[in-house]
C-alpha cells in the first residue's frame, strides 16, 4: 500500500484573525519535506483560498490534507450554509463576502476560480443547510 | 525629557530664506527671521512637510547612525512594516528579516506582529467603550502632537494604547534580557523608521514615561546595505517573520483600520486632510463612526519622508506581499498585555493661546484683528510671517513689529516724500514772511522729524546690509 500523511486542521469560527494559519502550515511542512516549489505554490494557493471561505462564509469546518508520493490531495469539509449556486460562485468577480473584510483584500470573488485553476482536479458537493465539501488534487 | 523636543531641524548654512517652508507648516510654526527660517518648537509637530518642500535641502531629520549598533553587545532590529514595501521583486518578507541579521542583529521583533496584537487590543476597545466613539488612533505621533495643540476637545476620545513601535520594544527588551543574560544597558533596540516623527517620539513619547526604543535608524540609511545582504541570504531563509495580512497593511493609510472588521472608520493621510477631519469631528459632523485612522504622512508610513521608494509603488508591493498571508500571526498573549495600554495622559498644551488668562487674550484678539485691518492683507510672506494674520500675531507677542511688512515701509516713505514736498513748500513761504532766521528754524524742526523717520526706517535696511556683507 503506498504511504500516506495525512494532515487535519480545525478550522475555528471564533477567530476571523487565525484564518490562513493551516495553509500556511502546510506550506512550510510541505517545504521542509522537499516537495517541489511549483506544486507547493498550487496547494498553498488553492488551500488558502478555501480556508479563508470556510472562515467567512461556512463557519469553520475541517481540511484534511493527504500526502502521497504521486499527489496532494486536499478535503475541505464544513457545515455551513451550503452553495446555492455552484456555477455562478465559480465565476471571476462574483462575490458575497461582508463588507467589514474588503479593506484587508478579501471579497474579490476569485476564489472558487483560483482554486480551480492551481488545481489538476477539483470537486464541489453542497447541499443547502447541510454543507459543502470540496476535494482538490494536485499531481507531483 | 524635553516634552517639545523636535527632530525636525534646520542646516543653517543651506537656508536662503525663501518662504517655501513657511508656507507649507500646517501649525504655522515657522518664521524667517534675519533670512533665515527659525522652528518654533511649540507649534511644531515634527509631521516633515517642511523637508518635503525645500529646496535646498535646508530642512532634516534628525536620527542615528548605524555606527551606533557597536556600543552595544547586543542588538534588535525593529523594522517598520512599511520597510517591506520597499524592494523590487520581494516575495518572502523573511528574506528582509534574514539581511538585517547579516547585516549585524542579534534578533529581530517585527513591528508589525506589535502591530496585530496592538489590533487585537483595539477591537476590544472600542466594543467596550462605545461611549468614547470616534475614537481617534495614535499611532502617527505627529497627529497627537497636534490633537495635544490644536484640538483639545479631542483628547477624551484618543486611543490610550502605545503604538505598534512601542509594544515591539518592551517585547524586544523582555526577549533580550532572557537570551542574552546580559544587562538593559548592553542592549540596544534599534526601530527602523519611514519617518522623523517617531524619532521625536523615542526621545519625548506620549502615553509613557519612556520609551524602551533606544535608536532610531531611517529606512533610507539602511537600505542599500540591506539590499546587498538580501542578495547573500540563502534559499531556506529563517522563519522569523510573525505578522499577517493585518501588520503588514499597518504600513499604509486604511491598513490599521481595516484591522477591527467594520466598515464604520474613516481613514484619511496628508496633514491637511488630517486637519480637514480634525476640524470636522470637533465640530461633531460625523455620526456613527466607531474609529477615525489618521496619518500624517501622504499614503500613510510608506509616504514617510525617510522612505526610498514611492508611496504609491510602496502600496501595490504591500498588497502584493500580504495576498497569500494569513489574516494574523500574532495575537495577544498574557507576557504582552503589559506593553499595550498607555500609563500616563496627553494633557493640553495650549501654545496657541494669546495670552495668559481670557480678558488678556480677549484684548490681545481685538488687536490683532484691528493690526490684520491695517496689514495689506496679501499674505506674501516677506515679513517673514506665513500669512498677515500670523505677523498681527507676533506682534502682539512681541515678537515682530509693524516695521517688518514691506508694504507698511513702502506705505511710510510715501507719506515721507509727501512731507517732504509740504516742506519745501512751507520753507518758500516763511522765508517770505520772516526772512532767514525764520527759514533756519523752520528747516530745523522739518530735518529733526525727517531725520528721525529716516533712522527708524533705515536701522532695519542697514541690519540686513551689514549680515549681506559680513557672508
Amino acid at each position: 500500500m503506498a504511504d500516506v500523511i495525512a494532515l487535519t486542521y480545525d478550522i475555528s469560527p471564533d477567530d476571523f484573525t487565525r484564518a490562513g494559519e493551516a495553509s500556511s502550515d502546510v506550506k512550510s511542512k510541505l517545504k521542509q519535506v522537499g516537495v517541489s516549489p511549483a506544486a507547493i505554490r498550487k496547494v498553498a494557493i488553492a488551500m488558502y483560498e478555501g480556508e479563508i471561505n470556510m472562515v467567512i462564509h461556512a463557519e469553520g469546518g475541517k481540511i484534511t490534507v493527504e500526502i502521497s508520493p504521486e499527489q496532494i490531495r486536499m478535503i475541505l469539509a464544513d457545515k455551513g450554509p451550503g452553495i446555492p449556486n455552484v456555477e455562478q460562485a465559480m465565476q471571476a468577480g462574483w462575490s458575497t463576502a461582508p463588507d467589514e473584510v474588503r479593506s484587508l483584500g478579501f471579497g474579490a470573488g476569485m476564489g472558487l476560480p483560483n482554486m480551480k485553476k492551481y488545481t489538476d482536479e477539483m470537486n464541489i458537493e453542497t447541499t443547502l443547510g447541510v454543507g459543502t465539501t470540496i476535494t482538490m488534487v494536485v499531481k507531483l | 525629557m524635553d516634552k517639545f523636543y523636535h527632530s525636525v531641524r534646520l542646516e543653517s548654512a543651506l537656508c536662503k530664506g525663501c518662504i517655501n517652508c513657511i508656507k507649507r507648516c500646517p501649525t504655522q510654526a515657522i518664521r524667517v527671521r534675519d533670512g533665515k527660517a527659525q522652528i518654533n518648537g511649540k507649534f511644531c509637530i515634527d509631521c516633515g512637510e517642511c523637508i518635503r518642500i525645500c529646496p535646498h535641502h535646508a530642512k532634516i531629520a534628525t536620527y542615528d547612525k548605524l555606527e551606533v549598533m557597536r556600543q552595544y553587545e547586543y542588538t534588535v532590529a525593529l523594522p517598520a512594516p512599511s520597510l517591506y514595501s520597499q524592494f523590487n521583486n520581494l516575495e518572502d518578507v523573511n528574506i528582509v528579516l534574514n539581511a538585517l541579521k547579516l547585516m549585524g542583529f542579534d534578533d529581530v521583533v517585527e513591528v508589525s506582529g506589535a502591530a496585530e496584537i496592538v489590533s487585537e487590543a483595539t477591537r476590544q476597545y472600542i466594543s467596550a467603550h462605545q461611549d468614547q466613539i470616534p475614537i481617534i488612533s495614535t499611532a502617527c505621533s505627529s497627529v497627537v502632537r497636534l490633537i495635544r495643540v490644536r484640538f483639545p476637545n479631542l483628547i477624551p476620545h484618543l486611543l490610550p494604547l502605545n503604538p505598534p513601535v512601542e509594544v515591539a520594544a518592551g517585547m524586544a527588551v523582555k526577549k533580550a534580557l532572557r537570551e542574552s543574560g546580559l544587562p538593559r544597558e548592553k542592549i540596544g533596540i534599534f526601530f527602523i523608521s519611514p519617518c522623523p516623527s517617531k524619532v521625536t517620539y523615542v526621545k519625548a513619547p506620549l502615553g509613557t514615561e519612556k520609551s524602551e526604543v533606544d535608536h532610531v535608524l531611517a529606512i533610507k540609511e539602511v537600505y542599500p546595505q540591506l539590499l546587498s545582504h538580501m542578495k547573500a541570504v540563502g534559499e531556506d531563509p529563517e522563519e522569523i517573520h510573525i505578522s499577517g495580512k493585518i501588520g503588514i497593511s499597518w504600513g499604509r493609510s486604511g491598513g490599521e483600520a481595516s484591522g477591527l472588521f467594520s466598515e464604520n472608520y474613516l481613514a484619511a493621510d496628508g496633514i491637511e486632510n488630517v486637519i480637514r477631519v480634525l476640524e470636522d469631528l470637533e465640530d461633531e459632523k460625523f455620526d456613527n463612526l466607531q474609529f477615525v485612522e489618521l496619518n500624517a504622512c501622504n499614503g500613510g508610513c510608506v509616504g514617510g519622508v525617510l522612505t526610498v521608494e514611492n508611496p504609491y509603488v510602496a502600496e501595490v508591493k504591500l498588497k502584493r506581499l500580504r495576498k497569500y498571508m494569513p489574516v494574523a500571526r500574532s495575537h495577544m498573549e498574557e507576557s504582552t498585555k503589559e506593553f499595550v495600554p498607555w500609563t500616563t495622559k496627553v494633557e493640553f498644551e495650549p501654545v496657541f493661546r494669546l495670552g495668559d488668562n481670557v480678558m488678556e487674550s480677549f484684548s490681545r484678539l481685538e488687536r490683532v484683528e484691528r493690526l490684520c485691518r491695517r496689514l495689506p492683507g496679501l499674505d506674501c510672506g516677506s515679513c517673514g510671517a506665513p500669512t498677515c494674520k500670523a505677523l498681527a500675531e507676533d506682534i502682539v507677542r512681541g515678537e515682530a513689529s509693524e516695521r517688518d511688512c514691506v508694504y507698511y515701509l513702502r506705505d511710510n516713505l510715501h507719506k515721507l516724500s509727501q512731507e517732504v514736498a509740504v516742506l519745501a513748500e512751507d520753507l518758500a513761504e516763511r522765508e517770505s514772511e520772516n526772512g532767514d532766521k525764520g527759514r533756519l528754524n523752520a528747516l530745523k524742526e522739518y530735518i529733526q522729524m525727517i531725520s528721525d523717520e529716516m533712522a527708524v526706517l533705515d536701522s532695519k535696511v542697514k541690519d540686513e546690509n551689514v549680515k549681506a556683507e559680513d557672508e
